[in-house]
């Protein structure tokens, strides 16, 4: 345990690739060393829409304590559920369609910050109420939703360029925009500022009001990302597509290095916690172990991998 | 002046909940006046006592400036070792739901002495709990224990029973936390853990008792709800752990300073129970129902807000 405290706070996304590679290898050697490639590609795919959420939770988390967008499997819903209908299974209505769902979750992130910042709510009971009345609105409008993708949309979401899926490829992307925008921006040092100490930043002369803003609204805007991306994928949107999403959009955060207390993001760290969760989860489906198993295996593992390898130096 | 300020906020703080329930039954009760009866109560609160309890449970985490994700699933996993093994062979399931509390004061240990997040825990847990549920019953099914089942639907005359289920859970609760000196110990290190250290408290001890309270509250939901749905499921009570935090918060509870209120979290609770029939009765598609839900927190605590500005 010594030893490993200096290698986590130095490279704290250390342990979450470790992590992904060590399941990784479980999984080929369960497969008696076949697939390993095809895993690889799998995991990339699939771990790219936990990546387009995780990095906007992760803005949320890092802007301080109590900070959690809770909205995000609603809004994921809503706007799959939303582009699904505007594009009405046709390749001309793609780009409405998908500006309807960006369109939702900026309404969303919106109304979030507005219940944080004029009501005073606490984030969690804000997201949490404003993802009540999402899903509501999702129901009432995906009901009897049996739209297909167009096919524009669903090959350019199954493609592959160089054999990696290019959802993989948007991912990494974005998460490297998120990085230079976190490192280099004045609004990404302004978010880490906030997260650090929210009197100290606005003493500073941040506008810490705008910086929660604009953090809400992009975690929604890329939620919505997902949903648009997740129904094109997967043949159609449906009303528990969002479900999976909010614990794996906290746990990805936490498990990638990422400080719970805010302050602290780790953007590769993010990569590395979706790969893992992904290649942890089809390690267990290729062991044939059932459903039960299978479930409290994968609660087990997060929970001895956030005790090994989180866990706040005392701060208080 | 400030004073009064003070008191009446406070005063505006304990009302809001039980001002909130009266407005919401009144509305029901305008709108379709047979329902203002025993029986008409005892139906549309019947699935209130068990999300109270799981509210309680809750409310002892979030005193100590935690939150569990993991109640809801938790509560599913009770129902169906009541359905199978305390039905079965009672020594086995009684034993079973010990084991279940002393798992939560396990984790409670967890969480506080390697500093973890209670959130991301407890959601690993939902998983956990989540997965021995399916084991244990793979297909909804089960039976209830029959003195379980007689409990629950007991009805008494001129009384709706889970109107006084709720008072007693209120009083209980009210009591341990609020009235005796241990109580307001386990709610101190939920104001000032530093303080309650250096005057010699165990915080390990006062984070294991909160979460062991959680477990036990926990239990007792999950056996409250298959006594009524006489049949357990794994996904029995997924909502509740949305529906907890929600009655909590509407019932005044805050989540950092371990400020709670036992009294106001039951009001606050039947206030959401009501909310779906409040639809029914007002025709509205039962799709909203969540989203009245969410609505009604959304009000409540834009009234506080507004008051805690005029005040200061």
């Amino acid at each position: 345990m010594t030893r490993c405290i200096p290698l986590s706070t130095g490279k704290p996304w250390f342990w979450s690739f470790a992590a992904a590679f060590g399941a990784w290898g479980l999984l080929v050697l369960f497969l008696n060393g076949r697939g390993a490639e095809e895993a690889i590609t799998a995991a990339l795919a699939f771990a790219a829409f936990f990546v387009i959420v995780g990095l906007g939770q992760m803005m949320v988390i890092t802007l301080g304590p109590g900070n959690i967008d809770l909205s995000i499997p609603a809004v994921i819903t809503l706007s799959g559920c939303v582009a699904m209908r505007v594009m009405n299974g046709q390749d001309a209505a793609i780009l409405p369609g998908v500006l309807a769902a960006l369109a939702c979750g900026v309404a969303v992130g919106g109304f979030n910050n507005l219940l944080i910042h004029l009501l005073r709510m606490p984030p969690i009971i804000a997201t949490l109420s404003s993802s009540f009345l999402v899903q509501s609105a999702a129901i009432s409008y995906g009901r009897g939703l049996q739209v297909q993708p167009p096919q524009a949309l669903q090959d350019f979401a199954t493609s592959r360029l160089y054999g990696i899926p290019i959802n993989a490829i948007f991912a990494v992307l974005l998460a490297a925009t998120v990085g230079v925008m976190l490192t280099r921006t004045v609004y990404g040092r302004s978010v880490l500022a906030v997260g650090q100490n929210a009197r100290a930043a606005w003493l500073a002369g941040v506008h810490v009001g705008l910086v929660r803003c604009v953090t809400y609204v992009l975690c929604a805007l890329f939620a919505s990302v997902c949903g648009v991306l997740l129904a094109g994928f997967s043949g159609g949107a449906s009303l528990d597509m969002g479900q999976e999403y909010l614990l794996a959009s906290i746990a990805v955060v936490v498990i990638g290095g990422s400080s719970v207390a805010g302050g602290r993001a780790n953007v590769p760290g993010i990569w590395g916690a979706s790969l893992f969760l992904f290649l942890l989860v089809s390690m267990l489906n290729t062991l044939g172990l059932g459903a039960g198993i299978r479930l409290t295996l994968t609660g087990l593992i997060i929970i001895a991998v956030i005790t090994l390898a989180g866990g706040e130096t005392s701060q208080r | 002046m400030f004073q009064s300020a003070i008191l009446s906020q406070s005063v505006f703080r304990a009302a809001l909940p039980a001002v909130t329930l009266i407005l919401l039954l009144a509305t029901i009760f305008t709108l379709q006046p047979r329902a203002m009866s025993v029986f008409g109560i005892n139906l549309m609160l019947n699935l209130a006592v068990p999300i109270a309890l799981a509210t309680m449970a809750q409310l002892f985490i979030i005193a100590i400036n935690d939150l569990d994700l993991s109640i809801g699933s938790f509560v599913g996993l009770v129902a169906c070792i009541g359905a199978t093994w305390l039905n079965d062979s009672p020594l086995l399931g009684v034993a079973a739901l010990a084991a279940c509390v002393l798992a939560y004061a396990c984790l409670g240990a967890l969480i506080h002495i390697r500093r973890l997040p209670s959130i991301v825990v407890t959601l690993g847990m939902s998983f956990v709990w989540l997965g021995l549920a399916v084991m244990l019953l793979p297909t909804p099914g089960g039976a209830s224990p029959t003195w379980l089942r007689q409990l629950m639907s007991f009805r008494a005359p001129y009384v709706p029973v889970p109107i006084v289920a709720s008072i007693i859970i209120a009083a209980a609760v009210h009591y341990g936390l609020m009235r005796t000196s241990y109580g307001t110990i386990l709610r101190g290190f939920g104001g000032n853990p530093q303080a309650m250290r250096r005057s010699g408290w165990s915080m390990l001890r006062a984070t294991m008792t909160m979460y062991a309270l959680a477990g036990l509250f926990g239990v007792l939901a999950g056996l409250a709800l298959l006594g009524i749905s006489t049949s357990a499921d794994a996904n029995i009570a997924l909502r509740y752990t949305l529906l907890s935090i929600a009655g909590a918060i509407l019932g005044g509870c805050e989540f950092v300073g371990g400020r709670v209120s036992p009294v106001g979290t039951v009001l606050g609770v039947l206030t959401l129970a009501l909310a779906g029939s409040a639809l029914t009765f007002l025709r509205i598609s039962p799709d909203w129902q969540v989203g009245a839900q969410g609505a009604i927190l959304i009000v409540v605590l834009a009234l506080r807000a507004a008051v805690a500005r005029k005040e200061s």
